[in-house]
């Protein structure tokens, strides 16, 4: 997977926002056809990151490429054929039905003067159905539920047909069947070839779904790598400042971190922190 | 989901009410006339332009009186009337998508209180003032949008909240302007009053020649526009991921929006509720798609204010067409809230 050129680089990027610094020097490579998921606190700093890379957020220093393509170089059109971002939440105001709201995913492949052609047409009802939409297609928009919109807008990024997906919180409105659904559709768009990014606040799915993992904590990265290689007590201590365990799923054989409040545990809190007790050593031992 | 063949039935479907209705108004007054006498001199007077210059294609044989009443006195007026509700139709749509906002009307960015000030300016020291009263009107909404702009505009971005702040002060500003000329108006208090309230019946032809000659260009800038504008509807940030010059495309849609307002002010005075209204109307019966609303906005606009301004001419004491539109208006607007959900937008 490295072996190719990466599909979307962060170069020492660094972002100020009302003199506070909410990224710096961030350096991230993430090659064609992976998934990572961006995890950190709340503040961290991984919508942000997320946003240099769709061109709503201009670095103050350092540059995100994409496909060696500087971003703050790209007009919108020619960026949002390259890369489509689900966002966290939008204002859909007036009532458009789902259809035509997917169909606002075609606007960078078309003209202003042309008309709505038959690959326009495949791609929006391809998303439709991808993303399950379809049942709802002709319903207003308002009409929906969080989850379903947030579904909504996950078929209008697949619509733009970009090689790139960012997703900020894709399954944070989700059930648990359209979570795991909604990240298995990404493991399949990156099974043929499309590149995803995804700010992921739940560890445990991030570690299932994801190729890699960067961990962001005060907008400097913590760790990059394989989950289990980043998801480990010291570096989630060092991220969240909590104690955490962190063990194999028993059907899914996937990382799964849990997260102790005072008095949880059952037996010495010092046995299971960090490096060291029986649950990190199963996971080291894959 | 939006049709071609939805849009151009609709299209068509009001333009035959416009038309038809312009020819009844041409047919009431104090002579009446037979509509089909109004549509002959209406043919009668309709020229098209050949190798061979101007020629008037039609020649029917009606009355010299009734040809004079109808193309020379009532259809200029009716003719003003429809392409002033058009225009504001226009920018009104096209203001409400902008600003995302159901109160946005055409004159938000201080567009109207700007001609206002040109106009009352000329009315009251007209020594003082070397334009003619629509020059002045029409320079007036425009210097008072370009400042709201500039205003609101910080590294080249105008964010839209921003916007309507700035254009809700300067219209205050620029209405204590009015006012503060008003008190000094004496004489020309009452036709002052009178443009402010809106008005068509000074209309001319060369006057519909002005608006025309904006209407035609910036409708066109609109209806290119309207698929960019349903796209702005779902908020800048998204729409600069599916790829939309954000900043760009608000620009070009603010001046088509402003100087069809401008135009419309110069020559009718602030004529309110057609703009706010019509475009809300319009879109309980059609839906949200700029695509349908922008033209029918536009022909509903038109026949609005026609029959508004018909209702102002019949009255026993002709009123000013703004006072119509906000009497006839006001309340069907109500119903509408009322009765449907019109605060959802």
């Amino acid at each position: 997977m490295t072996t190719e050129a990466p599909a979307l680089v962060f170069d020492d990027v660094s972002v100020r926002l009302d003199d506070t610094n909410v990224l710096d020097s961030v350096t991230l490579e993430v090659g064609p056809g992976s998934v990572l998921a961006l995890v950190g606190p709340n503040g961290a700093g991984k919508t942000t990151l997320i946003r240099t890379a769709n061109g709503l957020v201009e670095p103050e220093t350092g540059t995100v490429r994409l496909d060696d393509e500087p971003v703050a170089r790209t007009s919108a059109a020619a960026l949002a054929r390259r890369v489509a971002t689900v966002p966290q939440e939008t204002t859909l105001g007036f009532d458009f039905d789902v259809r035509s709201i997917v169909a606002m995913g075609r606007t960078a492949h078309r003209t202003r003067v042309d008309g709505w052609h038959e690959g326009d047409d495949r791609a929006v009802t391809a998303a439709l159905e991808r993303t399950e939409t379809a049942e709802f297609a002709d319903r207003p928009v308002g009409s929906l539920s969080g989850g379903e919109r947030q579904r909504v807008l996950m078929a209008r990024a697949l619509a733009q047909e970009a090689p790139v997906l960012l997703l900020d919180e894709p399954t944070a409105s989700l059930d648990i069947n359209h979570q795991v659904a909604t990240l298995s559709m990404v493991r399949s768009l990156a099974a043929e070839g499309r590149t995803a990014v995804a700010a992921i606040h739940d560890l445990n799915l991030a570690a299932r779904f994801c190729d890699e993992i960067a961990l962001v904590a005060d907008g400097s990265l913590v760790a990059v790598g394989p989950p289990v290689d980043v998801l480990t007590g010291a570096n989630l201590t060092a991220a969240y400042g909590v104690e955490t365990v962190v063990s194999e799923h028993p059907v899914t054989g996937a990382i799964i971190v849990t997260a102790l409040a005072d008095g949880d545990s059952r037996g010495p809190v010092s046995d299971r922190r960090g490096q060291t007790g029986p649950p990190e050593t199963a996971s080291t031992d894959r | 989901m939006y049709r071609r063949a939805q849009v151009i039935a609709w299209s068509g479907g009001l333009s035959t009410v416009l038309l038809v209705l312009m020819v009844l108004a041409a047919s009431v007054g104090t002579v009446a006339i037979h509509p089909i006498v109004v549509g002959k001199a209406m043919l009668n007077a309709l020229v098209v332009p050949t190798l061979s210059g101007w020629v008037h294609p039609f020649g029917f044989a009606i009355a010299e009186t009734s040809q004079v009443i109808v193309s020379e006195l009532r259809l200029p007026r009716i003719a003003l009337g429809a392409s002033v509700g058009v225009a504001l139709g226009i920018a009104g749509t096209v203001m409400q998508g902008f600003f995302r906002n159901p109160m946005a009307d055409p004159s938000i960015i201080g567009v109207s209180t700007g001609a206002a000030v040109g106009a009352v300016a000329v009315i009251v020291f007209p020594f003082a003032v070397p334009f003619s009263l629509q020059w002045a009107a029409f320079a007036g909404a425009l210097v008072a949008a370009v400042a709201v702009y500039a205003i609101a505009s910080q590294g080249g971005r105008t964010p839209v909240a921003t916007l309507l702040l700035a254009g809700v002060a300067v219209q205050t500003l620029l209405g204590a302007i009015v006012s503060y000329m008003l008190l000094h108006a004496g004489d020309s208090l009452q036709r002052a009053v009178y443009w402010l309230m809106g008005h068509l019946h000074t209309a001319s032809w060369s006057k519909v020649g002005i608006v025309v000659a904006v209407l035609v260009p910036m409708a066109g800038v609109a209806l290119l526009y309207s698929r960019d504008l349903n796209v702005l509807l779902m908020g800048e940030e998204d729409a600069h991921t599916v790829g939309l010059e954000v900043e760009r495309t608000k620009r070009i849609l603010l001046v088509s929006a402003s100087l069809l307002t401008a135009v419309a002010v110069s020559v009718a005075g602030v004529i309110g509720f057609v703009g706010l209204v019509v475009p809300h109307v319009m879109r309980l019966i059609v839906g949200p798609d700029h695509r349908i609303l922008v033209p029918t906005a536009a022909l509903a606009g038109g026949t609005f204010l026609v029959a508004a301004d018909t209702a102002a001419r019949l009255g026993p004491a002709e009123l000013p067409v703004g006072i119509v539109t906000a009497l006839l208006g006001a309340p069907f607007f109500l119903y509408l809230l009322r009765d449907r959900e019109v605060h959802r937008l």
